[in-house]
């Protein structure tokens, strides 16, 4: 079948070309039915509220709609820009995203390569079984976990007291200096164990004799790791890397919402955070779309550049 | 037999050493990641005013089921239970059912429509309009706000697990489907009686993610029913009790003795209490999937 559309898409008269398209596409139509009404669900649900960027050039207000709305050009923009718990919102974003991802990356790499030296199957198995386990917890239990432990009587201020680190309790969770971090903390808690899966798989594709190889020459057991196992996992990392840029104004919404407080707000607030307590509690859709598109068109800029680092590396391309 | 002593000899020093360090540090791994779940455990057993006092370890300091027995009498707790229950239900359904006919025809190399599909949908994986576009859509245009439909209409679809469903379709042979094919079926038959069947592991990973999914969100109900007492979910019944606790444990400070003699069960324990309860369907249910979604994840994130 594929071959007889091929042949007819390849012939060079343009009249003849259009129609086998169509008749492949009508012979195609089990395929369009089982697809094309979820492709409408995606336009509808994904691409139509790009409509509401226009918002973002209004001062939008709910009694006229998106079309009564007035216009006020770059306005929403200049205010934003203008303020400093946006500017705030951005670095925010920018850090925890940086820290998560050297975090996470660094951590799941560690732990894979740990487990991969592990022998005994029914050993790795469990600490692969328990380490998924907060990877399946959702955001509001992890944080009110998080609580728990980090009060100033929870148990990592008790570990700090009774080993002398310090005198007093440190509170974590009222002093914005340590909000990024114990966030980027938290996340590796969460996810450590569900980021090495990708990891241990590209290593379980490691060819065996690479090791025995490396064993004859003498190699000890860190030289393996350094000579074999990683390069093993180079072409993962790169992709995953290069995910991740795309990614990079996503630092999270659901723990900056839910650990922060207002003692914290100049380091918890992300641009997420901004976007749903401008735009749902204060009702300022006009900024607050502002907001929201600025991050997108980042975000955008950001993965076209990761797509094209990536067809220069030859890796997979994103898109 | 002979073999072994050789073995041994070749073995360096470290070879003995790092095993022994390596199972101590995965070991301490593990007690870090279960403490805090522990914790809440030990939280969630013991008494409600004692509790406030904190500083609570592994085991509960002074035993009671009070909040186990406040939750089972509370008509709140049920009602979001339902909730949480059957949207999951009713949205994984939904998911698979879309999501794997999808995968199918996008594993189809003839279909004509397959790069302009695929392409926009994987676009979605790095672009969204943003919160306040999506909310008015649904909530002005499409008028799905305070309504149960919110939770399941807009989340009938997801296209990572479009992703690793596809992966897995395109390593099935492909004879299966030409053979079918000459046989005279269509391909509406072909998915659904030959390969659907064939895709039960991938299936149950997709199942996973999107009830765990579901189950752990808090946000739909806070954007769309808040003020909607009946559809409440119980993670977002949790996420008011994290704000309550905020607000005691400051409380606590400058007056436990008035919070002592006003209630014995603090949200503290409550909340430790939905915790466990929430936690433990799942729990129960992803040990088993274990060895589908390493393989599912394995599949979707490289080459996605």
């Amino acid at each position: 079948m594929s071959t007889i559309g091929k042949r007819s898409t390849g012939g060079a008269v343009i009249p003849v070309r259009k129609r086998s398209f169509f008749r492949t596409l009508g012979s195609q139509w089990q395929l369009m039915l089982m697809s094309v009404p979820i492709f409408l669900y995606v336009l509808l649900f994904n691409y139509g509220p790009m409509w509401g960027w226009i918002t973002a050039f209004q001062d939008y207000k709910p009694k006229l709609g998106l079309f009564n709305s007035p216009w006020v050009g770059w306005k929403n923009f200049e205010w934003l820009f203008g303020r400093e718990d946006f500017l705030n919102s951005i670095r925010n974003t920018l850090a925890m995203s940086v820290i998560n991802l050297v975090f996470g990356t660094v951590s799941s790499i560690l732990l894979a390569i740990l487990l991969n030296e592990v022998r005994v199957r029914a050993f790795k198995r469990t600490v692969q079984t328990v380490t998924y386990l907060p990877h399946f917890l959702s955001m509001v239990i992890v944080v009110g976990m998080a609580q728990n432990i980090f009060a100033s009587n929870g148990a990592i201020n008790q570990m700090i007291l009774s080993l002398g680190m310090a005198k007093e309790p440190v509170f974590f969770l009222g002093e914005g200096k340590y909000f990024w971090w114990l966030v980027g903390v938290i996340n590796v808690w969460k996810e450590v164990g569900w980021n090495t899966i990708i990891y241990i798989s590209a290593m379980t594709s490691i060819d065996p004799s690479l090791y025995e190889a490396a064993s004859i020459d003498g190699a000890g057991r860190f030289q393996r790791i350094l000579h074999v196992t990683l390069p093993g996992i180079k072409s993962t990392f790169v992709i995953l890397l290069i995910m991740n840029i795309g990614h990079l104004m996503e630092a999270g919404f659901e723990i900056q919402y839910l650990l922060g407080s207002s003692v914290v707000m100049d380091w918890s607030q992300t641009i997420d955070v901004f976007v749903l307590q401008y735009g749902i509690s204060k009702q300022q859709y006009g900024v607050a779309t502002a907001a929201g598109l600025f991050k997108s068109v980042v975000a955008i800029v950001l993965l076209v550049a990761a797509n094209s680092i990536a067809k220069k590396l030859d890796e997979a391309t994103l898109i | 037999m002979t073999a072994i002593p050789v073995k041994k000899r070749k073995t360096h020093r470290h070879d003995v050493v790092f095993p022994v360090v390596n199972t101590i540090l995965l070991i301490l791994l593990m007690f870090i990641t279960l403490y805090p779940v522990l914790n809440t455990v030990a939280y969630s057993f013991n008494d409600g005013t004692d509790a406030l006092r904190g500083g609570i370890g592994l085991t509960p300091r002074v035993f009671s089921t009070k909040s186990y027995a406040a939750i089972l009498e509370d008509q709140a707790v049920y009602q979001a239970a339902w909730i949480s229950a059957s949207k999951t239900v009713l949205i994984t359904l939904l998911n698979l059912f879309w999501t794997g006919m999808l995968a199918y025809t996008l594993s189809r190399r003839e279909y004509v429509l397959r790069k302009l599909i695929t392409t926009v949908l994987v676009l979605t994986m790095y672009i969204n309009a943003g919160l306040i576009p999506n909310y008015l859509l649904i909530t002005r245009t499409l008028g799905l706000g305070k309504s149960y439909w919110v939770y399941i209409i807009p989340t009938m679809f997801s296209c990572f697990n479009m992703i690793v469903i596809r992966t897995y379709i395109a390593g099935l042979p492909d004879a299966l489907v030409e053979s079918a094919r000459i046989d005279g079926a269509g391909d509406i038959r072909v998915y659904w009686q030959i390969i659907f069947p064939l895709c039960m592991p991938v299936m149950a990973t997709v199942a996973l993610f999107v009830a765990v999914g579901s189950w752990n969100s808090w946000f739909d109900t806070y954007l769309y029913c808040g003020g909607q007492k009946q559809l409440h979910s119980l993670q977002y019944l949790l996420k008011m009790k994290l704000a309550t606790t905020q607000a005691s444990a400051n409380a606590a400070k400058t007056s436990v003795d008035a919070i002592k003699s006003t209630t014995q069960t603090t949200p503290i324990t409550i909340r430790c209490a939905i915790t466990v309860v929430s936690t433990v369907p799942i729990l129960v249910v992803y040990p088993f999937l274990q060895k589908y979604f390493v393989t599912g994840m394995a599949l979707g994130a490289v080459k996605g």
